[in-house]
């Protein structure tokens, strides 16, 4: 077996283990539950320690994936899975732009940092705090600054906020990742470098990128990862229709008449975040002689 | 008294000093750390001649590899004028009259053989077709004409070295500065390569600076040895060899000993030094 295909293998088991998991304990739970320090006659008191079982809690696995295929919302509508196919793919554009807006800032922090050290002792705090900031406070600001420049004239959509919340997620990993990866050529290629009297342009086309990609590949993948995540949080947040997060949270609000169909929207969420680290990782295919150095080094 | 004022008055005698490969005067250099100046290097005096092979020898700290990184204008000095063919040092990096080499070969591992020996090249913006044959011609020089679309990861040390010496080369330097060049490599292919590089520099007439660990390998590759020693960096002797044609028989030769015996008492001093430092 080839390590692909174990990997694969493998992959596919942990998928299986996490179902057989749920499965598991929907069988040999307790249905309503287990609370302790309950006390009688009081409605929602003790701390519940065990999950409830029942179908309108825990649906079937199986139930789950019928439900995308039986109307959406009754009568003549059109199965589950269409409406979310159409809100993930509204999701994944944003995110795109969210993470192409992300890459560019984030690529050009790496670059101004590596460039000047008195840039990264000013800016490198601050990048690494921007990321403690919750991004449901920080979601509305940008709304509401997105809601006044269109009202002042310049068209601001709001899908337009939602890729700008999203960029913030996605612009850190790349501004961290670009910054190791164009200070990680070794000294004696500096030197190279300088001995063949290559200013900062030329060693940096030749020498400090194609060094950086090993950086880059995973800190892109991770702002791929997080511009989805970004862009679903900041939909709900500022409550954005169309997206694949506000259809999560308005199943979620009927779950317990029909508690299989946010499930809909939550595998349609993760196919999105599987796409965007997939379309990442072809285009690291393509890039695989600059990943030689990983091995020898 | 900068290196330009130091150069002006050369002016005239330009013809005469493209007969000197590197002129050093008085050059020195500190290091600023911590815990106060560290001297690496001082008062060195050392003229190299147009494709003579000089090797710098010493014990770690006596300044060799910072010698050859003033030299090659990779640090500058704190004292002293340093010449490379009658230009500042500077001046002679801006123009590629040296080509250098390091103990790692260096290559990029993202770039073939033939594109690691081509980018000093492709940066000095030579015609690609130009490029191409200067590469067989160099690939075929170091004996890696089968190997030019390899990948470093696919290269033994050896071979590796050899492409990082077809890579000096490239723009064709008068001047070559090898650092440590076969210091990581196994005793075969390191007097294989010191072979090899015997036959690159009477072919392309190059002078060598040629910084060493080893006695027998600066004694056979070089026509003088420059005897270094720390605390702080400075020449102490310099031998010559004298010892004509390089071939495998030399190795073999008593000549050669008694070179290598001559410089190994440079490097650790007589016995009656040793009995004074007591």
């Amino acid at each position: 077996m080839t390590r692909r295909t174990r990997a694969l293998v493998w992959g596919v088991v942990g998928v299986l283990a996490v179902a057989a998991l749920w499965e598991l304990y929907k069988f040999a739970g307790p249905a309503e539950g287990l609370i302790v320090g309950a006390v009688a006659g009081e409605p929602g008191s003790g701390v519940m320690i065990l999950p409830r079982t029942h179908d309108r809690a825990m649906p079937h696995i199986w139930e789950m994936f019928a439900r995308l295929g039986q109307s959406a919302s009754g009568g003549a509508t059109p199965p589950l899975i269409v409406p979310v196919i159409t809100a993930a793919l509204t999701t994944l554009g944003i995110a795109a732009a969210g993470w192409a807006i992300g890459v560019v800032v984030g690529a050009a922090l790496g670059l101004v940092m590596q460039r000047w050290r008195l840039a990264e002792w000013g800016m490198l705090p601050w990048i690494v705090l921007s990321q403690t900031v919750p991004l449901i406070a920080f979601a509305p600001v940008i709304s509401s600054i997105g809601t006044q420049i269109d009202r002042s004239g310049t068209p601001w959509p709001q899908w337009f906020s939602v890729a700008i919340i999203a960029s913030y997620l996605a612009f850190f990993p790349v501004a961290i990742g670009a910054l190791q990866g164009l200070r990680s050529p070794e000294r004696a290629h500096v030197d190279l470098m300088r001995s063949y009297a290559a200013g900062y342009w030329p060693t940096l086309v030749r020498l400090r990128l194609p060094a950086a990609v090993p950086y880059l590949l995973p800190a892109l993948r991770l702002a791929a990862a997080n511009a989805v995540l970004g862009a679903v949080v900041a939909e709900v947040s500022i409550g954005m229709r169309g997206g694949i997060g506000r259809m999560l949270i308005q199943l979620a609000g009927q779950a317990s008449s029909d508690p299989a169909a946010p499930w809909g929207p939550t595998f349609g969420a993760i196919a999105l975040g599987l796409i965007a680290a997939g379309s990442i990782a072809i285009m690291g295919l393509g890039l695989s002689n600059y990943r030689r150095g990983e091995a020898t080094a | 008294m900068t290196l330009r004022q130091a150069h002006e008055p050369d002016r005239q005698t330009a013809a005469a000093d493209t007969a000197t490969a590197v002129r050093a005067t008085g050059v020195g250099k500190t290091f600023p750390t911590k815990a106060g100046e560290v001297v690496a290097l001082t008062a060195v005096d050392l003229t190299v001649a147009a494709g003579e092979f000089v090797s710098l020898i010493g014990p770690s700290g006596c300044g060799k590899s910072t010698l050859l990184r003033l030299i090659a204008d990779l640090d500058a000095a704190s004292t002293g004028t340093l010449e490379i063919f009658g230009k500042p040092a500077p001046r002679a990096r801006i123009d590629q009259d040296y080509g250098i080499a390091f103990q790692q070969a260096g290559l990029l591992p993202w770039r073939t053989v033939a594109a690691n020996i081509s980018l000093p090249l492709e940066l000095h913006r030579v015609a690609r077709d130009e490029r191409r044959d200067r590469v067989s011609e160099l690939a075929e020089l170091v004996g890696l004409a089968d190997f030019v679309d390899r990948y470093p990861d696919q290269l033994s040390g050896g071979m590796q070295q050899r492409v990082a010496i077809a890579r000096a080369l490239a723009a064709r330097p008068r001047l070559l500065l090898m650092d440590e060049p076969f210091g990581a490599l196994d005793e075969m292919t390191r007097e294989y390569l010191q072979s090899e590089l015997v036959r690159i520099a009477a072919e392309t007439g190059a002078a060598v600076v040629f910084v060493t660990h080893s006695i027998p390998e600066a004694v056979f590759l070089s026509d003088r040895v420059v005897v270094m020693s720390p605390r702080p960096g400075r020449i102490t002797t310099v031998v010559p060899t004298s010892l004509g044609v390089r071939d495998e028989a030399l190795r073999e030769s008593p000549a050669y000993f008694e070179r290598v015996t001559a410089v190994r008492e440079a490097l650790h001093g007589a016995p009656r030094t040793r009995a004074d430092e007591r």
